[in-house]
Order: C-alpha cells, then structure tokens, then sequence
C-alpha cells in the first residue's frame, strides 16, 4: 500500500478529527508533528502553501488539505466502516451538519479565548449553537451518523473531550447535562467508544497547553 | 426511474452561490421550477425548508430540503446521472476540486469587500483579491496542466470548480465597469480567464447569464448603498 502521512500539531482537534477516522478504518500512516505555532517546516509550506496548517494529508506522495476535504478522501479511499451513509439525502445531511460545524466551530472556541463580559457573550453565542446541534443535529440519534460513528460525529468529536479541559480552566461549561441531556449522552457515547477512547490527546497536557494558550490569547487581545 | 422527481430552487438572481447551484442543474439538464426569494422579506416556504441559515440556495427535491450550495451540488451529482459527472471518478482529483471550491468561498468575501469599499480598505481588499485569485490560477494549473481544453471537451467533463469559478467570476465584465478595475485578466490569470470564456460558450450555460446592463445596475446599486452605511 502507499505510503500514508500525516502531518499534525498536538492537539489540535482539526488533527484528531483525520486521525480518528483513519484509526476507524484501519488505515496504517506515519504521523509528523509540526511546530505549527513557532516553526512551520518546509515540507508543511510545500504541501499546504495555500493557508500553512494542518492537518495534511499525504498519500502516495500527493498532499490534501483542509480536514473536512481530507475527510471525504479517506472515505472515499478506504471505503470500509462507512463515515457516510449511502442515500444522497442522508449524505447531504451529514455534509451540511459538518459544514455547520467548520462554520460556526469558532463561535463554540470563544470562550475560551476571552474573559469577562466578551466572555459571557461569547458562551451564550456557543449555546446557541449548541441548541440547534442538540434539537436538530443530534436528536435522537445515538450519533450524528445514526448507529454509527459518522462524519459529522468526528466534526463535533472535540466537544467529547476539549470542551472539558477548557471548561476546567475558564470555570465556564457549555454543557450541563439538564440543558443539553442529548449531547450530553452522546458526550459519554462517543468518548467510550473504544478506538476514540485509545485516540484521546493527554488530558493533564492539555490543561498545560491550554491554559498556556489562553493566556496568549488574551494577551493578544489587550495589546 | 419514472418517480416523482419533482426540483425546486429557492433563490436570488443576484447570488453567486445560488448560480452556483443553478449552473449545476442546467449543466445535467435536471427541470426545476425556480422561486425568486426577496430577502428582505422571505417567504414562509423558505423559512421552513431552511430553519437554520434562512439562507438561499436551498434546493427541495420531492418535498426533502437541502441546503449549502456545495452540500447541494454533491446531492445533485450523486442523484442524477444525467449530464456531465460533476465530480470525476479519482478520489485525489476529487479532493482538489473540493479543496478549491471550498476556497472560493474565500475570494468571493474578498471580492464583495473591493466592491463595497474605497480608498485605503479598498485597496487592501484588491491587493487581497489578487493574491488569492493567483493561488487559485495555480491551483487550476495543477487540475489542467495541459491548459484548458475545447468547448466540445469542456462540456462533458464540466466540473463542480468550474461552476463555483463561473458563478463567481462570469459577472467579471460588469465587475471591471462599475469598479473601474480587472479582478481577473487573460495576462495575469490566463486560466481563470479561458476556463469562462469556454464555459459561458456551452449552450446551457450561456441561457443562465444574467445581462450585463442588469448586473451592471445591481452592483452599482450594492456598492452605493454599501458606500452609504459606511459613512452613516
């Protein structure tokens, strides 16, 4: 089989989101760490000279970018344990809730990236969002993608597990199981399953990271 | 299949992103009815048909909605088999295509910003634009090394990139009259350039262009009103 490659930064949900779906589908790949905050290496700018991030991915020497694109390469490549059903309509589904997720992700980031009334503001703009996700993404499913893992569930995969770390070091939670009881089933469905349970960032590291880039942020945002 | 296949278009002829997604269906020869939407004031339908975004394009095929031009347009190739196939076979020349399209999205913002600004920020959103539209030019050098190929082949190999391209870009004429200034030209971006001039030839196309006088009036008009709310 051709060579599979994957260039990442620790841990970056974005990566995760690629590894997770090549783990499901018991793709073997060599995994590169990248310095995407101080130090990009040559090989990232000539493999994604367009925006200069991971995660990439390079098979048989091509390179791919944007996790969502990458995504629907792996699918399509290595067609066992399906992340997207088969009937236009229920694809299309998983696609706009992904999109939903690429688009509105950064609104769910903000707070960990402010503090005081920007903060508030920005919890209640996630909340919002988390309300569509909880009535109409999720519903009653067991996943976004039905019975199974799919697609949307790795685009949303970070709220299993970073929404945590931030919530430890900002005080503020974004789920509380009494206002949002279907993410949070599926919160605790989608971290125990087991490939994503071994395919989990180091919860006490990323506390340190985190809290590190907090404090870049906001001191970014006073200067 | 004889089944019901009934296609509604819910959209605003001056959307880039709804163009996007009627390029598509004229491009495989799909029948749609097409319902022109005021956004100022939208219509119960559309409100229903897209709770989320309230947004347009949504396209409704026997009664189910779906909406996201892109979403749209890959619901569109995988659902009929007519015409040309939007998205190649080979999964890496798939990822490109979608790679870029999904870029366009990006220089589409950049291009709205050139149209609704003068002075300093207008020229930072050109130099914006060009730099993006070069990335682009390279991008497609990497999809057509060979250049872009006759209308005859371009039309049965039409792509989901070259629809978004267009969409975005086929107004370009109108563009350079109200802005006094080429976004794209055959010197600096040769591919983008020959990739409209041969996709505006094929016939289905070249019935959903908008005529230039009345895109001229509407981004005269956008900019204008755009101008106005700045200094308000």
């Amino acid at each position: 089989m051709a060579q599979v490659t994957l260039l990442g930064a620790w841990p970056s949900p974005f990566v995760y989101r690629v590894i997770w779906a090549l783990k499901l589908k018991g793709v073997d790949y060599e995994y590169v760490e990248e310095d995407i905050l101080y130090n990009k290496s040559e090989r990232l700018l000539k493999y994604n000279p367009v925006h200069k991030m991971v995660p990439v991915l390079v098979h048989a020497g091509k390179p791919i970018a944007e996790s969502a694109v990458i995504l629907e390469y792996i699918e399509e490549t290595w067609p066992q344990n399906p992340l997207l059903p088969k009937d236009p309509h229920g694809r299309a589904l998983a696609r706009f809730w992904t999109k939903f997720g690429e688009d509105k992700n950064p609104a769910l980031f903000g707070f960990l990236r402010t503090e005081g009334e920007q903060q508030v503001k920005a919890t209640k703009e996630g909340q919002e969002q988390l309300r569509i996700l909880e009535e109409q993404g999720l519903g009653d499913k067991k996943f976004f993608g039905g019975d199974e893992i799919g697609m949307a569930d790795l685009e949303f995969g970070w709220l299993a597990w970073w929404l945590e770390v931030w919530s430890e070091i900002t005080g503020v939670t974004l789920i509380e199981a009494e206002s949002f009881p279907r993410l949070h089933a599926w919160i605790q469905r989608f971290k125990e399953f087991p490939t994503i349970k071994e395919t989990l960032p180091d919860r006490s590291a990323m506390l340190t990271h985190y809290k590190d880039r907090r404090a870049t942020f906001l001191a970014l945002a006073k200067s | 299949m004889a089944e019901q296949n009934k296609v509604i278009l819910y959209g605003t002829w001056t959307s880039p992103y709804v163009k996007r997604v009627e390029l598509a269906l004229k491009v495989k020869g799909i029948r749609y009815e097409y319902v022109e939407e005021d956004l100022r004031n939208k219509s119960p339908l559309l409100l229903t048909f897209n709770p989320i975004h309230k947004k347009v394009p949504v396209l409704v095929h026997n009664g189910k909605a779906i909406v996201e031009s892109l979403v749209i347009i890959e619901y569109i190739d995988e659902t009929w088999k007519t015409g040309p196939q939007l998205l190649p076979e080979d999964p890496y020349k798939r990822s490109q295509i979608r790679f870029w399209a999904s870029y366009m999205q990006q220089v589409s913002e950049a291009m709205v910003l050139v149209i609704k600004t003068i002075g300093e920020a207008q020229e930072k959103a050109i130099k914006e634009v060009s730099e993006k539209v070069k990335l682009l030019e390279a991008g497609l050098k990497g999809l057509f090394p060979d250049g872009i190929p006759s209308v005859h082949e371009y039309s049965k190999n039409v792509t989901l990139l070259d629809l978004v391209i267009l969409a975005h870009f086929g107004g370009y004429e109108a563009q350079e009259e109200v802005l006094g200034l080429k976004l794209i030209d055959s010197e600096k971006t040769p591919l983008v350039v020959s990739c409209i001039t041969a996709l505006i030839e094929i016939p289905a196309v070249k019935e959903s262009l908008n005529p230039l006088e009345k895109v001229v009036a509407f981004l005269k008009f956008f900019r204008e009103n755009a101008l106005k709310s700045a200094t308000a």
